[in-house]
């Protein structure tokens, strides 16, 4: 999602990639404006991500699709992660946000354990979250709060389990039969 | 030397065959097939279609959208669990006699999809009457397994019904309103299968006249 055109311009020699890297005057500004919604900062590969505290995470959307300075007004993705089993927090949940003025990318990460994955929804801010949120949680058991319609989207309705978690068996639990 | 010649003789206006023969003969010269295509095996049973290949000529080009005019299913491409029941609604929505083909490995056995999402074989949800091998197969190997399902329909008898129990589909025909039927026809059976072809056309009795 975030290796669009832009992005293999920013890999110039002099931007080697590095978490040391100066953060992006987008960063400042959500630094300066609120310090407790940005968690770490990541810059690699010319692409800047944020993690986010699971509270806030609405809030900072709210802040960054407004914000004159940011202008994210166009939510590319979110998908979920399962880091493994026995890691913990064992799942993440990205944002992909772009701007369609601006011309540029963010990504931001809330990370959450397996015992509540629970996130607050943002079709609120983007009504394409939807469908996205609702394959998320269709594929990673991630449960968004607030979310109009939580369905499944790509699996059957009757679908047991979620089907990207590490521990879901590659065959499935049973095999098919026409009930 | 049976009551066809006598019949041929004394009636040459009439062409007397097995009513199985000619009910199949009609069957199996229009086999219109319902498109069922679900992957990359779609791309070639519409080129089987095409002027290159032209399926036309065995009569099974008319693919029809609606599974009602359909007599065939080529289901071309990998099935997954939750186009199941769609594909066993519209099998169940084609009216009788029907049959399918498994075209490509994927309808035939799950293919290189072994996971979760994929039915291993559409024989799990409908009765398969022609399988292809081949990733994707070629046109020619779909022309190929509709004229097998030719040979496999003209074998068929009006007799036979699929889905429905052996008796019961006995018992679905009144005794007395199809003569072939008739227990002393099934002996006829054992006669080759040239038989019919040993009969002089009406052409030829012409000509020998």
């Amino acid at each position: 999602m975030t290796s669009g055109p832009d992005n293999i311009e920013q890999q110039s020699p002099e931007q080697t990639p590095s978490s040391e890297a100066a953060p992006s005057p987008l960063v400042a500004a959500l630094q300066r404006e609120h310090p407790e919604w940005v968690g770490e900062v990541i810059v690699a590969f010319g692409e800047t991500t944020i993690v986010v505290p699971r509270e806030n995470i609405v809030d900072a959307c709210l802040f960054l699709k407004t914000s004159p300075e940011t202008r994210f007004d166009f939510l590319s993705d979110i998908c979920g992660v399962d880091r493994g089993v026995e890691e913990e927090p064992r799942f993440e949940v990205n944002y992909h946000l772009f701007s369609t003025t601006k011309y540029h990318r963010v990504r931001l990460k809330v990370v959450l354990n397996e015992e509540d994955t629970h996130v607050p929804s943002v079709t609120g801010i983007w009504r394409t979250a939807n469908w996205h949120e609702r394959e998320t949680f269709d594929l990673f058991g991630v449960i968004f709060d607030g979310h109009p319609d939580l369905r499944r989207i790509l699996l059957p309705d009757d679908w047991q389990g979620h089907a990207l978690r590490k521990d879901f068996p590659l065959r499935g639990y049973e095999p098919y039969s026409l009930k | 030397m049976g009551l066809e010649n006598v019949i041929a003789e004394a009636l040459p206006e009439v062409l007397t065959t097995r009513l199985d023969s000619l009910i199949n003969w009609a069957r199996k010269s229009s086999l219109w097939p319902a498109t069922f295509g679900l992957a990359c095996c779609a791309i070639e049973m519409m080129n089987a279609t095409s002027s290159r290949n032209d399926l036309a000529r065995f009569g099974s080009e008319v693919f029809r959208a609606s599974p009602r005019q359909a007599d065939v299913m080529i289901v071309s491409g990998r099935v997954s669990r939750k186009m199941a029941p769609v594909l066993r609604r519209i099998y169940d929505q084609m009216p009788e006699p029907k049959w399918v083909i498994s075209m490509g490995a994927c309808a035939t056995s799950g293919g290189v999809f072994d996971n979760y999402a994929i039915v291993q074989g559409v024989d799990k949800i409908v009765p398969v009457d022609v399988y292809i091998p081949g990733c994707p197969p070629r046109p020619e190997m779909l022309i190929h397994a509709v004229m097998m399902l030719q040979d496999k329909v003209s074998k068929e008898s009006v007799r036979d019904r699929r889905d429905i129990p052996e008796e019961e589909a006995r018992e679905a025909v009144v005794p007395g309103t199809l003569p072939i039927t008739d227990g002393s026809t099934a002996q006829q059976d054992t006669l080759p299968e040239s038989r019919p072809y040993t009969i002089a056309s009406r052409h030829e009795r012409r000509r020998s006249t």
